[in-house]
């Protein structure tokens, strides 16, 4: 039977490639996990500060399902160090909550606890003809108009620059082993290091190109939200774009086809996505947590976030731009080594 | 005087030897044949020779120098069994940029590669993209490539695969004539009986040794064979 035939050797060739089977079979449940940890997250109540304010009000708030926070004094600095989603002062005789709005759908529900743990307090206490008491709203980072795609916009461009650059380098070094021509170039007098710089500086100025047209369009033509320097946006997406290529051409070392270049992607970028920031950090596992703390594009998001969405200035991401530029250094070492499978010295 | 010289060398990929205890002295202005079938470790024993490869043990020796040894890298040209080309850029774009990894002036590399081109006849398809090549021009602009830093030492891998009768001839002239005018040493490796006879001197290998060597007709008196496959099959010790 031919189609016998057919499907045996289909058999035999997958038996042959255990990568692609593992891969096949376990990287679904590795990211299925991943996902059952991160949005299987313990529902958190949102934490408000109130500073001086009415014990009515307070238990009515925590009645509300608020984790309330009593301050006799809170600056904004304070409050941000302390992570307060929101706060609440008596300004001129009226109520004030101050959203941190870093996330602009649990801002808006904090909002709207407040505002009904207030509303109901004065029905069960007031007479009906009182006067209401008025809430004014003032948000730290945005404004009443935020919306999620402002908050991970940033997110989303830092992304796409590390996964094209990442899929590019890593397939044009793959071609290089594939065709023998890495080989036969390290069989004149060319050092290691001049292989490595080599690679860097010729793709890494077409990432440079990369990131300058996602970032400009992205904040010219799309107008999205860029509140901190533009430089700065370009910095660490830089950064970013040099650990993808260092990565790329290095996981390219451990890949026979471009087959198996493309399942890194389930490997090493989607669980990257996941701590990016693009879903809730928020009472995700101490130990889910740390995984993230290992991988670039965390710091990379969180930078990015800050500078474009917060404001944020060059003191404020020193060290996210620290730890990736540490992933480049290191992963450009490592292809330093790598590079020994082709020449011994 | 020995230009290459090999004491016990040996080298194993995952627990499998590949190169046995191999002895073996090539002298300056010769060529030298390495034959033996696919599989026994021909290639493997060149890239021990041009330093891309560490022996597990024993000694190897370059004009005096040991192997691996980065200064080498400039005397020797090498040309690999597969064609390691840019196919998506022109003859004489790949020709450039090897060329720029060796050290010359602009005006000393520019004729380093009318030369090469000359020799392999390749001049009128410089312009060509790699990728509309034959298979036989293809080898001929990878010998080109091997050529281009005048190295004194030639290590060629299966050089006349794919190569048309006519042109093999070309070929082999060139290398006869690098040999006697330009004084170089040239190791050529090949499954092709008939080029045997061309060599100067010969080693045959088989399973990762060499099982033995001499000039052609030394080894073909000695076996007191007619052809070098029937030297082949006797030094091989294989029953018919």
């Amino acid at each position: 039977m031919r189609i016998t035939a057919l499907v045996k050797r289909i058999i035999q060739q997958m038996l042959r490639d255990r990568r692609t089977l593992a891969l096949l079979f376990l990287a679904p449940l590795l990211i299925l996990s991943l996902m059952y940890f991160i949005f299987h997250t313990d529902d958190t109540s949102p934490k408000l500060g109130v500073v001086g304010m009415d014990l009515k009000i307070v238990d009515a708030l925590q009645k509300a399902n608020i984790d309330v926070e009593k301050y006799d004094h809170l600056s904004k600095k304070q409050a941000l160090t302390d992570d307060l989603d929101g706060w609440l002062v008596v300004d001129d005789g009226q109520l004030l909550v101050t959203l941190q709005n870093d996330s602009p759908s649990k801002a808006k529900a904090l909002q709207l606890q407040v505002k009904q743990a207030l509303t109901t307090m004065q029905m069960d206490n007031a007479p009906s003809n009182a006067p209401t008491l008025a809430v004014t709203t003032d948000y730290v980072y945005g404004n009443e108009d935020t919306q999620l795609f402002d908050v991970i916009s940033p997110i989303l461009v830092g992304f796409f620059v590390f996964f094209f650059v990442f899929l590019i380098a890593g397939i044009a070094l793959l071609k290089e082993r594939t065709t023998g021509t890495i080989e036969r170039l390290l069989a004149t007098p060319i050092r290691r290091h001049e292989v490595v710089l080599g690679y860097l500086v010729g793709y890494g100025l077409f990432a440079i190109i990369q990131t300058l047209i996602v970032v400009l369009y992205a904040v010219n033509v799309l107008d999205i939200v860029l509140v901190g320097s533009i430089w700065y946006v370009l910095l660490i997406n830089l950064l970013l774009a040099l650990i993808a290529l260092s990565l790329g051409i290095l996981l390219s070392s451990f890949a026979s086809s471009e087959f198996q270049m493309v399942q890194f992607i389930p490997l090493v970028i989607v669980p990257q996505i996941f701590f990016t920031g693009l879903f809730p950090l928020e009472g995700m596992a101490d130990w889910l947590l740390s995984i993230g703390k290992i991988m670039p594009l965390y710091y990379a998001a969180d930078a990015l976030t800050g500078v474009m969405y917060k404001g944020f200035t060059f003191s404020d991401i020193a060290i996210d731009l620290g730890v990736l530029l540490l992933f480049s250094v290191l992963f450009i070492l490592l292809n330093f080594i790598a590079l020994k499978k082709y020449r011994a010295i | 005087m020995s230009t290459i010289q090999l004491t016990d060398v040996q080298k194993h990929f995952q627990r499998r030897p590949i190169i046995q205890n191999v002895s073996l002295s090539i002298d300056s202005g010769k060529i030298f044949g390495l034959i033996g079938p696919s599989g026994c470790g021909k290639t493997t024993l060149i890239k021990l020779m041009v330093g891309m490869l560490k022996a597990d043990a024993g000694h190897i020796e370059v004009l005096q120098q040991a192997v691996p040894n980065y200064n080498l890298l400039q005397k020797i040209g090498y040309m690999a069994q597969s064609d390691a080309l840019y196919t998506d850029l022109t003859g004489i774009e790949n020709m450039q940029f090897f060329a720029k990894l060796y050290s010359f002036n602009k005006v000393e590399r520019a004729k380093r590669i009318t030369y090469a081109a000359d020799i392999v006849q390749l001049t009128n398809a410089l312009s060509q993209k790699v990728e509309t090549y034959s298979g036989g021009m293809k080898r001929r602009l990878s010998l080109a490539i091997a050529l281009i830093q005048n190295p004194d030492i030639l290590i060629l891998d299966e050089p006349t695969v794919g190569i048309d009768p006519a042109l093999k001839l070309t070929i082999w002239q060139e290398l006869e004539r690098l040999k006697k005018v330009e004084k170089k040493t040239i190791l050529i490796t090949t499954h092709v009986m008939d080029e045997a006879e061309k060599c100067d001197e010969l080693a045959l290998m088989r399973e990762g040794k060499i099982i033995t060597h001499g000039t052609p007709t030394e080894l073909k008196t000695l076996y007191n064979a007619k052809t070098f496959d029937e030297v082949f099959l006797q030094a091989g010790g294989a029953k018919l």
